[in-house]
């Protein structure tokens, strides 16, 4: 048998699309929107792993929300599992994991090895995810940008209700009384940020802890979990990463 | 077909025998009646010489109906079970002549009084507690209020030779399942845990008891002495806790889809009431009060059967992990979840609490719960 040099993990979430090309260190790495067509949308993000080359004999492992979709995958592993080996591969100390992408969030207990020892996951509800700062942020007429630029240190207008319908129209009636924009942003920010906390402390909290997901990039919300929890936050820029990289590990052992 | 694919399709092909034989019961004056849960005893309608039919309801296309009554954040066995009374669509109710309910969760008490509108409900008053004599006295009296209620329904006495037969019968059941469960404490059991909630299913929904109870017996012996077909044994062994699943078999065929066996059940539909039987000793009805007050459902307060029965039967069926199934707005074993967790995670075993309602539109995020939990074991 050919020595099989480079492998491939795929995770297709319900937002964003992510491959990751393994050669024993992150060789190749791709973000795509995850479209309607999920079998497409793994097309897409093979050919430009590949870069022109032929791919398609390499093992790959996939997984996300559309992991049944990716053909020629040789095992599907839910994003769970995946996450946690990604994350480990970035900070190798890592015991509980919190990831908030577009859609939902998680919690992950990690043993000392990397194990996965328990989980929470919330993927029913826009509440405290990156769809809801989302539609937040645009009712403020802020962009991505300007909410990660905005420090966490000023007036707060707190938020009384995290569902996504009703936290709108409270956030509308409080630009109508003049609140300022950034209290009220604040305010979005540390109810994202205390619903976190509260589902770590649910799951148990083991130090370190590792934020993920689109939602780590804005560091005034790493810096609120962080005081919620009494704990330091660790991030790392390729955590959205995590899922693609955590599959193509296994297919990388199982190769 | 080899021995355990032929039984578990003669159980499949048979599956709708319960409403013919309940309809016949009908036809020839034997009266019907319906009950909700557990801690209703079984043996005092059998001695009554009525028949004891389980009504709670499985399906998700009643609940718009019943949510014409009732508020829609409540839990859907309440809402299924109410929604066929309400639009005539369980066959089992239909021919029902009472209910005997109880007074266990809000949802189910406040809802029967609804339901007395609909057919007569006989409200059985269940104590919240389970460890001291008045609870004990409670649950007696109750059952001596049964006893004569069902007097005037079929208008002969319940006298205690009937009740010890009745309990006889019941044990015998009760031990007849168990050694049926037991197969599951093998290293490769003979049946998913699928397959034994379809034959268990057809036992509870079997009316004619003594001839249920003779295939059953067979079917064990038959399943002991067989060489197994496949090979279970390299699955990760989970036990199911929680709500019934009955109207949430979804759950079962996820977690067993994502590569797990389940090997026990301690819910209601599976060893939660069979668990102890009656202690056919003592004078019956004091037995029999203190054998249902024992059954260890969330909605006591404290609930220390429950917790005993799980560490027992975690042991017993050398379990990797526990899946709970909490129903939508079940707030007693949602809360009891959280020492369910402590409990089980302190012995050593992986914990998952999944929640849902009798609605398909889960399906994803089951899978991708399920399939994580197994990921892990
Ligand atoms: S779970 Fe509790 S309330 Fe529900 S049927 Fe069982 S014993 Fe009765
Ligand atoms: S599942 Fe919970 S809420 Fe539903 S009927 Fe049973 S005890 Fe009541």
């Amino acid at each position: 048998m050919a020595i099989v040099s480079q492998v491939i993990g795929i995770d297709i979430g319900s937002v964003g699309a992510k491959g990751v090309l393994f050669d024993g260190s992150i060789a190749a790495s791709a973000i795509v929107p995850t479209g309607w067509d999920m079998k497409e949308t793994s097309r897409s993000l093979l050919s430009s792993l590949a870069g022109g080359k032929d791919v398609t004999a390499l093992p790959l492992v996939a997984t996300g929300y559309g992991r049944n979709a990716v053909e020629g995958a040789r095992r599907t592993m839910t994003e769970i599992t995946c996450h946690a080996r990604g994350v480990r591969f970035l900070h190798g100390e890592a015991r509980t994991v919190l990831d908030i992408g577009g859609q939902d969030s998680k919690v992950i207990g990690l043993d000392r090895s990397g194990k996965v020892v328990d989980f929470a996951m919330n993927d029913r509800c826009a509440a405290g995810t990156g769809r809801f700062l989302q539609m937040m942020a645009h009712r403020l007429d802020y962009s991505l940008d300007d909410v990660k630029a905005l420090s966490c240190d000023g007036e707060v207008q707190p938020l009384t209700s995290m569902c996504a319908v009703f936290a709108e129209t409270e956030v509308v009636a409080h630009i109508a009384r003049g609140v300022p924009r950034e209290a009220l942003l604040r305010g979005i920010l540390r109810a994202i940020a205390a619903r976190a906390a509260a589902m770590v402390t649910k799951t148990g909290l083991t130090e370190p802890l590792f934020f993920s997901g689109g939602l780590s990039r804005i560091g005034s919300l790493a810096t609120l979990i962080g005081r919620e929890l009494k704990t330091e936050v660790a991030v790392h820029g390729r955590s959205p990463l995590a899922g693609a990289i955590g599959a193509a590990l296994i297919a990388w052992e199982e190769r | 077909m080899g021995p355990i694919a032929a039984i578990v399709d003669e159980v499949r092909r048979h599956r709708d025998d319960g409403i013919l034989q309940i309809k016949e019961a009908h036809e020839k004056g034997i009266p019907i009646v319906g009950t909700y849960c557990g801690y209703m005893p079984w043996e005092i309608i059998d001695a009554a010489g009525a028949i004891a039919v389980s009504l709670c309801a499985k399906s998700d296309e009643a609940i718009p109906a019943a949510e014409e009554h009732l508020p829609r954040n409540l839990c859907p066995l309440v809402k299924s079970s109410y929604g066929h009374a309400l639009r005539g669509s369980c066959p089992y109710f239909h021919f029902c002549d009472l209910i005997v309910a109880e007074t266990t969760c809000d949802g189910k008490k406040k809802m029967y009084e609804l339901l007395d509108r609909i057919k007569p409900v006989h409200l059985v008053q269940i104590p919240q507690r389970q460890d001291r004599p008045e609870d004990l006295a409670l649950m007696k009296s109750e059952f001596n209020r049964v006893c004569r209620r069902l007097e005037t329904l079929t208008g002969r006495p319940v006298t205690d030779e009937a009740l010890a037969a009745s309990v006889a019968l019941r044990n015998r059941e009760r031990r007849g399942l168990r050694a049926l469960w037991d197969l599951s404490r093998r290293d490769n059991p003979p049946l998913t845990g699928w397959e034994v909630q379809e034959i268990t299913d057809y036992i509870q929904y079997h009316f004619d008891k003594k001839q249920a109870l003779v295939w059953l017996e067979g079917v064990t012996e038959t399943l002991r002495q067989t060489e197994p077909e496949r090979d279970l044994s390299a699955k990760p062994r989970v036990l199911v806790t929680g709500c019934p699943i009955g109207g949430v078999m979804k759950t079962l065929k996820t977690l067993e889809e994502s590569g797990a066996l389940v090997v026990c059940f301690e819910n209601c539909g599976g060893q939660k009431e069979p668990l102890k039987a009656v202690d056919e000793a003592k004078d019956v009805m004091g037995a029999l009060a203190e054998k249902y007050l024992t059954i260890g459902c969330s909605v006591m307060s404290p609930n220390p059967h429950r917790m005993e029965a799980l560490e027992r039967l975690i042991d017993e069926y050398d379990v990797d992990g526990v899946v709970e199934i909490v129903l939508t707005a079940c707030h007693t074993y949602a809360i009891e979840s959280h020492s369910i967790r402590e409990r089980v995670q302190s012995l050593g075993k992986r914990y998952l609490a999944v929640g849902t309602d009798y609605s398909p539109g889960d399906r994803e995020q089951l899978a991708t719960r399920m399939g994580a939990f197994v990921e892990m074991l």
